[in-house]
């Protein structure tokens, strides 16, 4: 009885205990700084650097540089290029580097005369702080108070270049031009209609496989995911041979034209439904048969039951759905590039700024604008899905619908309309790959599959995407499974592991372009030790998987919470390291969910544009940029060619991961009972 | 079996990332015609064996805009067939090596730079054309246009296509060449009417063609070569040329300054202007920089080297900004993206 | 301080503001059965934890055979570890989840296998080897959890709720084998619980503890007769409570009747519980002559529960709180005791515990 005392002996509060760190911990925490340096280096960093570069201007500095002229009677002077903007045309410092980051004296001096007298001669010199900018003759840079002189013929050579200054300058400019603020009218509404009807149609026909006893929902499940496996813009060059000018079913339209909004309210349809569609099967699966039980015993018509049960039941999954659908929307880029026609959309000014001005900061601007959105969507959906998780663990009973011939028959024919849409949509752009010469000569070939003479890089970006794609597959599943492992399973440093879970999430958030676009700005940036990257298939590795860590990283997590809490503490305490555990236990359990992984990577990695269109250099063209540039160069049928040539593959990618799952669990005795 | 081999092999070394490239490789940027790329390709590579060519093609307006980014950063070595107004603007820009390549001697003087030795040279030029689908014509029953002067008639709305001046040569051509012809403030009145008639301006030069060869739009602004390969691929194209005269420009080329790679860069300028590279020119091409090499191409007037306006490169360049900015602010509303 | 094989010394364990641990001490003796007792949140497992250095306490020292092991984490202590979700592997068969803390050590092919044989054998499985965890029954899996713990013979069995998720006729039979099979190895096991029946009939001690502090350390007769704290004395079976004040060190007053208690530290006058557990009421028949502390009740309800009733005894004294009384039912009968009825009653002096009233609430 000498062993109890609580509170009673220690004078002062013994000392703290400092755990000593065993190999495990060594070894982790290694594995959780690398992945969190990976995740701030590929995401937060260039992030940062392009918010940062967005408030950056150009901006000449006159004040800086002194003039002087020669209209043959020798040089005069006309003091600071500020106090003769006037005589000279100038126009401010900002809008003047906005025209052109350089400015000429042939510029100052139009048709090389001043005030109408032919220039001779002409000399500017530095006599201030250039913000950055210089003063050059052909390239030749000139130190401060070194005359630059030049003749009447030379005029051109003699160049100030701008500096940058920082300022909400660039945001003034995209407010004030009406061309560029229309675009977020567009994009909202484009988003918000496009998210009205995919919802309505991933709705009913979510309800049609879940809830009625229609036939063939293998068939329509099967279908209605095909539109994940291709490219976005095979949508709008389908919508084109549909309805075009010289489109299959023009009539369809009454004269309406394709070109514009309903041409990329059509085509986000089809590329968005799979989505809406799997994640309201999964609210609908889960509804709980007792509230039915419950409608029945009282009487409801079946009206009510659908608005007081049913609906209820989904409300998480439609409203999720419904985010996810505007994401995706408001920051595709594809099917408005193919058949938004003169109407535009923020994620197409984007990549106009970017790639067709190179006018990166306006870039940058257009992208803080677009993330704000994004971002917003975003934290509603994560809100929204953990209560339907919390749902999820709370209800057990499932439903199973009864038969009701004329329910199940009208469920079969708005099934068989929305699968006719997605399939036609898909066998349209075959059969145009596969004609002669759209659409005059209807015989067949294959010469559009040849990708001779067509830009993009034919055959070569075809193998590259494939390279990518695998190596995003192989990387991607084992860096995120490592970092989910170590976010779910790992012991200690629970703020690096907070932090670690918090920048897994990051990227859902953030469009592809706007990636992209960061990672221009941080990776082709000549102090970046890492700038070696830049241009070569790493960073087209590295954007991929960063673009799609989240859903990778939810799945691998979704897979660890499932296993047992303990199975690490047991593994410890038989004194066996935590790789052992990690490669004998927690990788053979999940390893389907790995495959999921590894083929989810895949197929998005053929597919996308978005997250690559920036960064990819002459070596690394890739077969969904490819089919994009054939495209703008009008061959149309060659990108629709491109386009099936990545949807067989990754149908090849789905059937091996099928059969490899079955493989795998096939040979997984213990997953029997 | 070869072509299958040859797939295996490309398939093989890609499945070995981050290999590095064995021979030299010149990065050169270009606006030429993508189904030329692979022939220039082949007959520069066997020529110079040890050199291959990693081509970025897009569009003039592209790739002056990206070598103007890239100026403190430059990653091209040579910039290969791109409209001599942009090597002008690189040219003052200091962005440009000068470079007398082996038999520029031989070229037609208004094809190369004028400083000694010259900054950059022309190989051939490329004109102006309009592609006209005959059967969509007949189907709406409208006569082809034979001028500029006729595509501002009201039954033509709707039914032409013309490239972005902004990111395509043939537009900034076209552009630069009515003003030009008409003196600025007629050619911009003749811009707006003709604005009224346009369905949407392209990102790029060729596709206008394209989109009449398929009849997606009947009427296309674009340039001779585009239209004489799709004659030949069996669409049912007129070619015309306005009588009016037509804007042209040349394909010309530089080295960039800097490059690490001068020598290779140099084989390639000799490469351009040697009468190898002229003939094969000459296949696809009517009026090459060397005239004797010259042949006749059979879809086109004999005399279309007579029908090429006074093109004042000089003024082009200098004026390429405010011309643009002009352009944009009337009518960039119809552009089709990446403009 | 050397000879306790575990000692625990002032052990603080702080979640962020949460205390769940404050200053805790305890010697668990070599070859020991103890249980950690307390309704849930009590900080039981929080301890066994710090034990296994899964959470590894904030202050305080932890020795394990003369070797201080606070700071270590868990693969560099000696013990194995049951949870109450078995926590098997279910891609290795039995066996190979017994054999895993086996590999990696030293031992050949051989050895693993016989020791694995053995293992099976001690726990009765000896033909469930090669089956995987999820065909065989819960009670087994907890069976073969507990092989694959013994297995490398540590000095220290830790189990985690292990009986909670089995049902009641499973749980009751895998209990009686737990205590033969500790005492049969010798092993120290340290077990957490909720449930009391467990821990008194499993322990050689119990812990008793409430809101991260130990109540009371004892064997169970001591836990249940002399019940430390008004909280062990109510957690731990049933317990009648009544508000009485100190008369002498040795008598204590509840609403006037004069009881004598044991000696104990209260001053005089000082505000008391009484306790008393309901099958210590003696109740004699009419008139009959009791010890001391007698005093006459009526009878509020009877409640049958089998083999024995639980009697509601009325008195002005004690009117907020009736008084309890176990009895069997065979005196029942016999006496004929039911609602109404007056009884006399004795509380034993012996069988009286006080505590204050203040610390009652706690």
């Amino acid at each position: 009885m000498v062993d109890i005392s609580s509170g009673m002996d220690g004078l002062a509060a013994p000392p703290a205990v400092r755990p000593k760190s065993g190999r495990d911990d060594r070894i982790m925490l290694a594995f959780v700084i690398m992945i969190g340096l990976y995740l701030i280096v590929a995401l937060a960093l260039p992030l940062g650097m392009m918010l940062w570069k967005s408030t950056e201007v150009r901006s000449f500095s006159f004040a800086a540089v002194e003039a002087e002229v020669d209209t043959g009677a020798g040089f005069v002077a006309l003091g600071t290029l500020e106090a003769s903007a006037a005589r000279l045309g100038l126009s401010d410092e900002v809008a003047q580097a906005r025209r052109g980051p350089s400015l000429t004296a042939a510029q100052m001096f139009p048709r090389g005369n001043f005030e109408g007298e032919p220039v001779v001669g002409a000399r500017l010199r530095i006599v201030g702080d250039m913000l950055g900018g210089s003063l050059e003759i052909g390239g030749k840079k000139f130190a401060q108070d070194e005359w630059a002189e030049v003749d009447s013929t030379g005029l051109r050579r003699l160049v100030i270049r701008a500096g940058t200054i920082t300022s909400f300058a660039n945001f003034k400019e995209y407010f004030g031009n009406p061309a560029l603020t229309q675009s977020i009218t567009n994009s909202f509404v484009v988003s918000l209609v496009t998210t009205l009807i995919t919802v309505f149609l991933a709705f009913g026909f979510a309800y049609s496989l879940h809830r009625t006893c229609m036939r063939f929902k293998g068939f329509f499940q099967t279908i209605a995911t095909v539109p994940i496996l291709v490219p976005s813009l095979l949508a709008g060059l389908s919508l084109v041979y549909l309805f075009g000018n010289q489109g299959l079913a023009k009539g369809l339209l009454f004269g309406g034209s394709i070109y514009g909004f309903w041409g990329i309210v059509l085509g986000c349809v089809f590329f968005t439904f799979p989505h809406a569609m799997l994640i309201i099967s999964t609210a609908l699966r889960i509804s709980d048969a007792r509230l039915y039980e419950a409608a029945r015993v009282l009487q409801a018509s079946p009206t009510r039951t659908f608005f007081t049960v049913t609906l209820p039941g989904a409300r998480y999954g439609l409203i999720s759905a419904a985010f996810v659908v505007f994401t995706l929307t408001i920051t595709e880029f594809g099917v408005p590039k193919v058949v938004g026609g003169s109407f535009n959309v923020l994620a197409l000014d984007i990549y106009k700024q970017v790639v067709g001005q190179q006018n990166f900061a306006m870039g940058a601007v257009v992208s803080v604008i677009l993330l704000i959105p994004a971002v917003f969507a975003f934290a509603v959906d994560r809100y929204v899905t953990a209560r339907q998780v919390a749902l999820l663990s709370a209800r057990a009973v499932p439903y199973s619908p009864a038969p009701d011939r004329l329910y199940d028959i009208s469920a079969f024919f708005f099934c068989c309309i929305v699968t006719a849409f997605l399939l036609t949509i898909l066998l349209v752009s075959q059969y145009a790959s596969l004609i002669k010469f759209w659409p005059y000569n209807t015989e067949l070939t294959l010469r559009h599959f040849s990708f001779q003479g067509v830009d993009g890089g034919g055959w070569a970006s075809y193998f590259n995407s494939l390279e990518l794609s695998l190596l995003v597959a192989v990387i991607g599943t084992a860096v995120v499974f490592v970092g989910a492992y170590l976010v779910e399973k790992g012991r200690g440093f629970g703020w690096a592991r907070g932090a670690l879970q918090f920048l897994a999430m990051m990227p859902m958030a953030i469009p592809g372009m706007v990636l992209g676009l960061s990672y221009i700005f941080f990776f082709n940036n000549a102090s970046n030790p890492l700038g070696f990257i830049y241009g070569t298939m790493t960073i087209l590795v590295v954007s991929t998987i960063t673009h799609f860590y989240t859903v990778s990283h939810l799945t691998a997590m979704t897979a660890l919470k499932a296993m047992d809490r303990e199975f690490e503490s047991v593994s410890a305490s038989l004194k066996q390291p935590m790789t052992r555990m990690f490669s004998r236990i927690s990788m053979p359990i999940c390893s389907p969910t790995l495959l999921d992984i590894a083929s989810y990577f895949f197929v998005n990695a053929m597919t996308t544009v978005s997250a690559v269109v920036f960064l990819y250099a002459p070596g690394t063209t890739l077969a969904a940029v490819a089919a994009l540039n054939m495209d703008d160069a009008g061959q149309i049928q060659g990108a629709a060619a491109m386009c099936m040539l990545i949807f067989y593959t990754n149908l090849f990618a789905r059937l091996v991961h099928a059969g490899l799952t079955r493989a795998l669990i096939g040979s997984q005795a213990w997953r029997k009972r | 079996m070869i072509r299958l081999t040859s797939v295996m092999a490309v398939a093989a070394a890609c499945f070995m990332p981050f290999t590095a490239a064995q021979a030299q490789q010149l990065t050169v940027y270009t606006a030429l015609e993508s189904d030329l790329l692979p022939i220039y390709k082949a007959s520069f590579e066997a020529a110079n064996p040890g050199i291959t060519i990693q081509w970025v093609r897009d569009s003039t307006g592209v790739i002056t805009a990206k070598l103007l980014a890239e100026r403190d950063n430059p990653r091209a070595d040579v910039v290969l067939g791109t409209a001599a107004t942009s090597l002008l603007m690189l040219k003052s820009e200091g962005m440009l090596e000068p470079f007398a390549p082996v038999g520029v001697e031989n070229l037609d003087p208004r094809f190369v730079d004028q400083d000694e030795p010259p900054y950059w040279v022309g190989t051939n030029a490329w004109a102006a054309a309009l592609c006209v689908n005959t059967v969509e014509m007949e189907k709406a029953g409208v006569a082809i246009p034979t001028s500029w002067a006729d595509l501002i008639k009201p039954e033509y709305t709707g039914m032409i296509v013309m490239p972005n001046p902004a990111s395509s040569g043939t537009g900034f051509l076209d552009v630069s060449s009515w003003l030009q012809m008409m003196g600025e403030e007629e050619g911009w009145a003749f811009m707006d009417a003709l604005h009224k008639n346009i369905a949407t301006y392209t990102h790029s030069g060729s596709k206008p063609c394209t989109m009449a060869a398929s009849g997606e739009h009947p009427i296309g602004v674009s340039f001779e070569f585009r239209a004489v390969r799709l004659l030949n691929e069996g669409a049912p194209l007129a070619i015309v040329i306005p009588s009016e005269g037509i804007g042209w420009d040349m394909e010309a080329s530089a080295i960039i300054a800097g490059t690490p790679n001068l020598e290779a860069a140099e084989a390639l300028l000799n490469w351009s202007v040697s009468d190898e590279a002229m003939a094969i020119y000459a296949q696809n091409y009517a009026i090459l920089a060397n005239e004797a090499l010259e042949v006749q191409i059979p879809d086109l007037p004999a005399d279309l080297r007579s029908r090429l306006i006074e093109n004042d490169f000089e003024w082009a360049a200098n004026n390429r900004t405010a011309i643009l900015e002009e352009w944009q602010s009337r009518f960039d509303g119809k552009s089709e993206p990446k403009n | 301080m050397a000879g306790h094989y575990l000692e625990i010394r002032n052990v603080t364990k702080r979640f962020d503001k949460f205390t769940a641990l404050l200053n805790v001490s305890l010697d668990v003796e070599e070859g020991e059965f103890v249980c950690f007792l307390g309704p849930s949140g009590c900080g039981k497992t929080t301890l066994l934890r710090a034990i296994a250095g899964l959470d590894i306490q904030t202050e305080g020292t932890i020795h394990q055979a003369g070797k201080d092991i606070s700071p270590l984490p868990p693969e560099e202590r000696d013990f194995g570890i049951v949870f109450q979700s078995y926590a098997l592997f279910p891609n290795l068969t039995v066996r190979r989840n017994i054999a895993f803390g086996l590999e990696n050590r030293k031992m050949n092919r051989a050895e693993i296998d016989s020791r694995v044989t053995e293992l099976l054998e001690l726990v009765g499985l000896p033909d469930k080897g090669n089956s995987y965890p999820a065909q065989i029954s819960g009670g087994q899996q907890q069976r073969v959890a507990l092989a694959r713990a013994l297995a490398p013979k540590p000095g220290l069995i830790l189990l985690d709720e292990p009986l909670s998720a089995l049902d009641a006729k499973v749980r009751l039979h895998l209990r009686h084998e737990l205590k033969t099979l500790q005492s049969q190895l010798g092993v120290t096991m340290i077990m957490v619980t909720h449930d009391q029946d467990e821990a008194l009939s499993l322990a050689d001690r119990i812990v008793v503890m409430n809101v991260g502090v130990v109540e009371q350390v004892g064997t169970p007769e001591d836990i249940y007769d002399r019940p430390a704290t008004r909280f062990v004395a109510d957690f731990i079976g049933a317990m009648n409570f009544i508000p009485g004040a100190m008369l002498r060190a040795d008598a204590v007053s509840i609403g006037g009747i004069e009881l004598a208690c044991p000696a104990n530290g209260h001053a005089d006058g000082a505000k008391v519980t009484v306790a008393i557990r309901p099958e210590d009421v003696v109740i004699a028949g009419d008139g009959a002559a009791l010890g001391g502390n007698s005093f006459d009740v009526n009878v509020g309800s009877v409640e049958f529960l089998g083999p024995f009733a639980r009697a509601q005894l009325v008195n002005d004294a004690f009117k907020s709180s009736p008084l309890v009384a176990q009895v069997p039912y065979t005196t029942v009968r016999s006496m004929g005791i039911e609602a109404g009825r007056t009884l006399r009653i004795s509380l034993p002096q012996e069988r009286l515990r006080i505590f204050d009233r203040e610390a009652a609430h706690g």
